[in-house]
């Protein structure tokens, strides 16, 4: 007898707008031809705005200039939580989608009753309802007599790929042309009407507490308007910019402070990580039906530094308040997350808070922006109902924002006599990766730390792995090996601060994996690249890797000097499929020639767009790679300027060639932070090729190469 | 308060400050000139790159008593939104940036580099460009503009 066939699951709303509902909260029609869009995402350098304009127009039938989007702000846009992760295009435009398609839906409808033709009859070019008998009208025309204040319904059918005139085409950024000309549009060069001018005094050593402040010298500068001092949080606030900055000085010359907190040794940082109280949780465990006979083991360590988000403008806040409210213009990627830290440190209900959202510089993770959000805040306090600006000096944003973490990483590879691997250990040892604000009962931001009454200092978890978790992103393997045991050591001390950075652990987890799987290949004596073809069971990791491979003519002839190297990863292990092909020239001091990727993001919304962030994210992890790593010594971070704290330079950057694997049909996902991992390992590797030593520790420099090559000769 | 005059994007100023403060901090303070982005403040990072005569300089660490009686240009009077110019044309053909904070800058040190070397090498316009900083690793984009427009240019 056959069993009934399950129901099919009943259809679900994308996740942002079974959130976020009501169909008006993410659009509205003018009279007068435009449409705005209220994504809750927010433009940090990625051109995410033009690829979610790209899918409204396209879902609408309306040209793209129709099209103002909306920045987001916590008073009117939908709550998206954060805009991090690569799931803008995931979360957002699906949501648009499905959001657009009914919302086309439902004018079709009223306008066939309008017209009195049927629905199906219908057809919309550029906002116009047209059908049989040259009967016509608009979105813009039933505006006014259309609700979309209306809750989304799910089984929505948006269109199909074939049917897409705009998703799938390389339109132009939107937002390029005023960042070309010059025209204000950064909140740095926003000025406010009455705007005052704040800056924040900060410890140069960790974690230092004021103990003394002379407020004399800063109060014969001139245009000073406040000196604000609550615990160790002190700052000042003046009519001019130049005026704080004087009065900021003669404020640090009046201050005295505590002794810091000390920090470990920046040159033993995997003994100093693996010695730290820790939490340690089993990531995942594979068993073998039936366990190969291990005849040896391979056992290696890779570390990476924490590393600086190092976005080239210093973060800056605004603020102003009016009685008990107050209004923030920040660069933050979440808007409603840091609204609800502020109402922590001020004791408020979020109602009182409006967070709007202002473009800021490149932004790759949580930076300062929510703390310098919070100075704002404060100093604004005493400026009367008039708006202050703060933005934060380059030492402050190299040393007091938080970093990436630090990593060990340990992988244990049991072999067989062949070199097949038969059990594979993986343990990673750091801080968690995340402290953003707005996820906990304790707010998340520097200033809250400093106050007479303190937030205890946060200290950064994990994100589970259902959303690709943190220390662990990525250190599953996507190979066939019959078992392994993944485990994660978080810290549960954090001397030096650390929260998102671009790929979280991925960037560690994807340069050990790799860079183990091809001393294993090569001990083999089998080519990297059908080494990991091998061992792969999905045809899109296989096709990134076969097209990668054909791309950079793998394996081109050995040459003196130049070394090639592969890698591959899938961000996240559910994200963008990413393979990378490195080649390295010199001897000590190595330069990265040339990068070739190969990348699958299922349905590529904007292609050029997922190009260039392919591209920046390569030459990124080069930059990371050959050159940055935060410097201490045992009071305080000492790379506080770009001399201490360099990246790579226009003489340095590699050639880098992309390959977009489009799939129309599959799900959108994003690119911003595919190719760090793969990259990394692929230049790791590439070194091996050219010089024959393995570099375990990033970054990969001259003294580090030396010493590799002094060990093996 | 003694005071310095010199030209901005073509207009004659005049401007009443201490001469020791630095060219950015009074273009962005009392002349509401927003262009030139402050990134260091210590000449590092080139955000803040104009054009005094005709080399690009960053103008942190310009005081402004060195520019008396200069030519001073910014983003802002490169080329307007009627008449960009040719490098702004090329910066949007190539969609040569990723957040553009840098842009401004670079393309300042890209104009010099083209009055004095109309049709630079690849690796010309990238010893121009090695005092600005780009972040989100655009570089390669930004080159490919810079040639477009020199192309551009050459021919009329």
């Amino acid at each position: 007898m056959n069993q009934p066939a399950p129901a099919p699951s009943p259809p679900a709303l994308p996740v942002s707008l079974a959130a976020n509902p009501k169909l008006s909260a993410w659009l509205k029609f003018s009279s007068t031809g435009q449409v705005a869009i209220s994504p809750g995402k927010v433009e940090i350098g990625q051109g995410i705005v033009t690829a979610l304009a790209q899918i409204a127009a396209d879902e609408l039938d309306i040209d793209l200039s129709r099209v103002q989007m909306v920045r987001a702000s916590t008073a009117t846009s939908p709550n998206e939580g954060v805009t991090s992760g690569s799931l803008s295009i995931q979360q957002s435009g699906c949501a648009l989608r499905h959001a657009c398609a009914e919302i086309r839906r439902i004018f079709l409808q009223q306008a066939a009753e309008r017209l009195g033709v049927d629905i199906d009859a219908l057809d919309i070019e550029d906002g116009t309802i047209s059908g049989p008998g040259n009967v016509r009208t608009s979105y813009w025309e039933l505006a006014e007599e259309v609700s979309l204040d209306r809750d989304a319904t799910p089984g929505v059918t948006p269109k199909i790929a074939s049917r897409r005139a705009l998703a799938g085409s390389s339109i132009q950024r939107i937002d390029i042309p005023d960042k070309v000309l010059g025209r204000p549009r950064f909140i740095h060069d926003q000025a406010l009407p009455g705007m005052l001018h704040g800056r924040v005094l900060r410890p140069e050593d960790a974690r230092a507490k004021l103990s003394e402040l002379r407020e004399d010298g800063a109060r014969a500068v001139a245009g000073l308007v406040a000196i604000v001092r609550d615990g160790s949080f002190a700052g000042v606030v003046s009519e001019t910019e130049h005026g704080a900055e004087a009065a900021l000085n003669a404020l640090r010359k009046g201050a005295s402070w505590s002794d810091g907190e000390p920090l470990p040794d920046e040159n033993d940082l995997a003994s100093f990580l693996k010695a730290q109280p820790s939490e340690s949780t089993t990531i995942d465990k594979k068993t073998a039906a039936s366990p190969g006979a291990a005849v040896r083991t391979i056992r290696r360590q890779y570390t990476r530094p924490y590393i600086a988000h190092a976005s080239i403008a210093p973060s800056c806040g605004m603020a102003q308040w009016n009685g008990d409210r107050v209004h923030v213009w920040t660069h933050s990627q979440g808007v409603y997350l840091l609204r609800a830290d502020l109402a922590l440190v001020l004791k408020l209900p979020v109602e009182n808070i409006t967070v709007e959202h202002m473009e800021g510089a490149g932004c790759y993770g949580h930076n300062a922006a929510d703390d310098v959000a919070l100075d704002a805040v404060l100093l604004a306090k005493t400026a009367g109902g008039r708006p202050v600006r703060v933005q934060w000096s380059r030492q402050s944003e190299m040393s007091d924002a938080p970093f990436g973490a630090a990593m060990a990483i340990e992988i244990e590879a049991d072999l067989d006599a062949q070199g097949e691997i038969v059990d594979w250990r993986h343990g990673i040892w750091g801080n968690g990766h995340v402290a953003r604000p707005g996820r906990a009962a304790l707010p998340a931001l520097l200033a809250g730390f400093e106050l007479a009454e303190p937030f205890p200092r946060m200290v950064s978890t994990n994100p589970p792995q259902a959303n690709g978790g943190g220390s662990d992103r990525n250190s599953v393997p996507l190979y066939d090996f019959p078992s392994w045991h993944i485990e994660s050591h978080r810290l549960t001390t954090m001397p030096i601060r650390t929260s998102a950075l671009r790929t979280l652990g991925a960037q560690g987890n994807v340069f050990a994996i790799e860079s183990i799987l091809d001393e294993i290949a090569a001990e083999r004596g089998e080519d990297p690249v059908a080494f990991r073809l091998r061992h792969l069971r999905d045809e899109r990791a296989k096709d990134v890797i076969r097209a990668v491979a054909a791309r950079a003519k793998w394996k081109p002839e050995k040459q003196p000097s130049i070394g090639h190297g592969v890698a591959f990863a899938r961000y996240k292990n559910t994200g963008a499929y990413c393979a990378a092909i490195a080649v390295i020239e010199g001897a000590e001091d190595i330069r990265v020639r040339k990068l070739t990727l190969a990348v699958d993001v299922g349905e590529a919304i904007n292609p050029d767009g997922v190009i260039n962030q392919i591209e920046g994210g390569a030459i990124q992890a080069t930059s990371w790679v050959l050159k940055e790593r935060v410097r201490f010594d045992r009071q305080r971070i000492t790379s506080t300027s770009w001399t201490e704290y360099p990246i790579l330079r226009f003489s340095e950057v590699p050639d880098v060639e992309v390959e977009v694997i489009q799939r129309p049909d599959m799900d959108p996902v994003g690119a911003g932070e595919a190719a760090h991992g793969p990259v990394t390992a692929a230049i790791a590797n590439a070194v091996f090729d050219a010089l024959g030593v393995r570099m375990r520790d990033l970054p990969i420099t001259r003294d580090r190469i030396i010493a590799a090559m002094e060990l093996t000769s | 308060m003694p005071s310095v005059r010199f030209r901005l994007n073509g207009a004659e100023m005049e401007v009443d400050a201490d001469p020791d403060r630095s060219l950015l901090d009074i273009l962005r303070g009392q002349l509401r000139v927003t262009g030139p982005h402050f990134g260091c403040g210590a000449g590092e990072c080139g955000a803040c790159n104009v054009i005094i005569g005709d080399r690009a300089v960053s103008a942190c660490d310009t005081p402004l008593w060195s520019v008396a009686d200069k030519d001073i240009t910014t983003i802002e009077g490169l080329g307007t939104s009627e008449r960009p110019h040719p490098l702004q044309r090329a910066f949007i053909a190539e969609q040569a940036l990723q957040c553009g904070y840098c842009v401004s800058g670079i393309l300042m040190s890209a104009a010099a580099l083209l009055k004095r070397n109309p049709s630079p090498t690849s690796r010309e316009v990238k010893e121009a460009l090695d005092r600005n900083l780009c972040r989100c690793g655009s570089h390669n984009r930004m080159v490919r503009a810079v040639l477009r427009a020199a192309e551009e240019m050459a021919a009329g």
